[in-house]
């Protein structure tokens, strides 16, 4: 199974996603420069956490017109799983691929800690190998991950399930306090209408070893090889 | 010919900027302040034959980059 990894001036978690995909879980991995064209037949795609562009106008407002997110469109549009980390997830905001916005984190500061995500759906195949409820621990790091939507679009993501990780505390309890962002309803993740993209504040990909405080983000990339796989079951290659 | 592009977050959005900025006004001791809201200024340089179609392109691109619909507005001058 091969990972393509979208490399954008000032990406600096492309080397965390595609040393997850190919390291930890053994799979093929290959970064691709933002202004090429093509997506080299990858089977997953990544837009990786960081600050596209220095996040100058607003976070990820330039990477979007990037040469590459054509062919990333075509390959979302295709049915192919698109995961937004971070960065990723601003982007594919403002390439309009996901709903909503990223706005400045409530209290302006940049939150760079542990958090505790829920798993609200696990019909998307970043999620299938996730049961419903389950509670991963996650670092976050960012300063712009205030999920945003106005009041209709929030209603129709609540409706058709399409908010697929919230906030929450260890024990799995959706409040305030769990809340580092200020993001309405507790956003922390959702997925588009065919629900193939997904978009997430928190790094899943920074959270695959032990070593590194968590290994939930772990079902993840267990969940899309499987998916892809057909069985749901994690076969490296 | 010059554009002036003058974008600003809906109402509906809070501005966590613009409220710190209003709570430090007030401990500077301007109490006549309300509330504040921190906004984008973009000044365009354009090849335009006339302030119409300079409206018009600056229009054009504060839809496709400049501002983001989902959050923000924005309202365009033009030099005369």
């Amino acid at each position: 199974m091969k990972f393509a990894v979208i490399v954008f001036p000032g990406s600096n978690c492309d080397h965390d996603a595609y040393h997850t995909a190919k390291h930890v879980l053994g799979q093929s991995a290959e970064f691709v420069w933002h202004k090429e064209n093509s997506l080299k037949g990858a089977d997953v795609v990544i837009l990786p956490g960081g600050f596209s562009h220095g996040d100058y106008l607003r976070t990820g407002a330039i990477a979007r017109f990037s040469p590459i997110m054509s062919a990333v469109t075509e390959f979302a549009a295709q049915g192919g799983p698109l995961l937004g980390i971070c960065n990723g997830f601003q982007v594919l905001c403002e390439a309009k691929m996901l709903p909503g916005a990223l706005l400045r984190n409530r209290d302006l500061k940049f939150h760079c800690e542990h958090v505790h995500v829920r798993v609200e759906q696990t019909d998307t195949p970043f999620t299938s190998r996730a049961n419903r409820g389950q509670v991963l621990q996650l670092p976050i790091a960012h300063g712009e991950g205030n999920y945003y939507a106005d009041p209709e679009t929030i209603e129709q993501l609540e409706s058709t399930g399409r908010i697929v990780l919230r906030y929450c505390d260890s024990l799995g309890q959706v409040t305030a306090e769990a809340n580092p962002n200020g993001s309405l309803h507790s956003v922390a993740g959702v997925c588009n209408e065919n629900r193939n993209v997904v978009g997430l504040m928190p790094h899943p990909e920074r959270a695959c070893e032990p070593w590194l405080g968590s290994k939930d983000g772990l079902v993840m990339f267990e969940s899309v090889i499987g998916a892809l796989a057909g069985t749901g079951a994690l076969h490296p290659a | 010919m010059k554009a002036r592009v003058f974008v600003t977050l809906k109402p509906s959005v809070f501005d966590p900027q613009g409220r710190t900025i209003a709570e430090a006004l007030h401990s500077m001791g301007y109490s006549g302040v309300g509330d504040v809201r921190q906004g984008k200024y973009f000044e365009l340089e354009l090849d335009a034959a006339s302030a119409e179609q300079a409206r018009s392109i600056a229009s054009d691109v504060a839809d496709k980059l400049l501002a983001n619909p989902v959050i923000e507005s924005y309202r365009v001058e033009v030099d005369q």
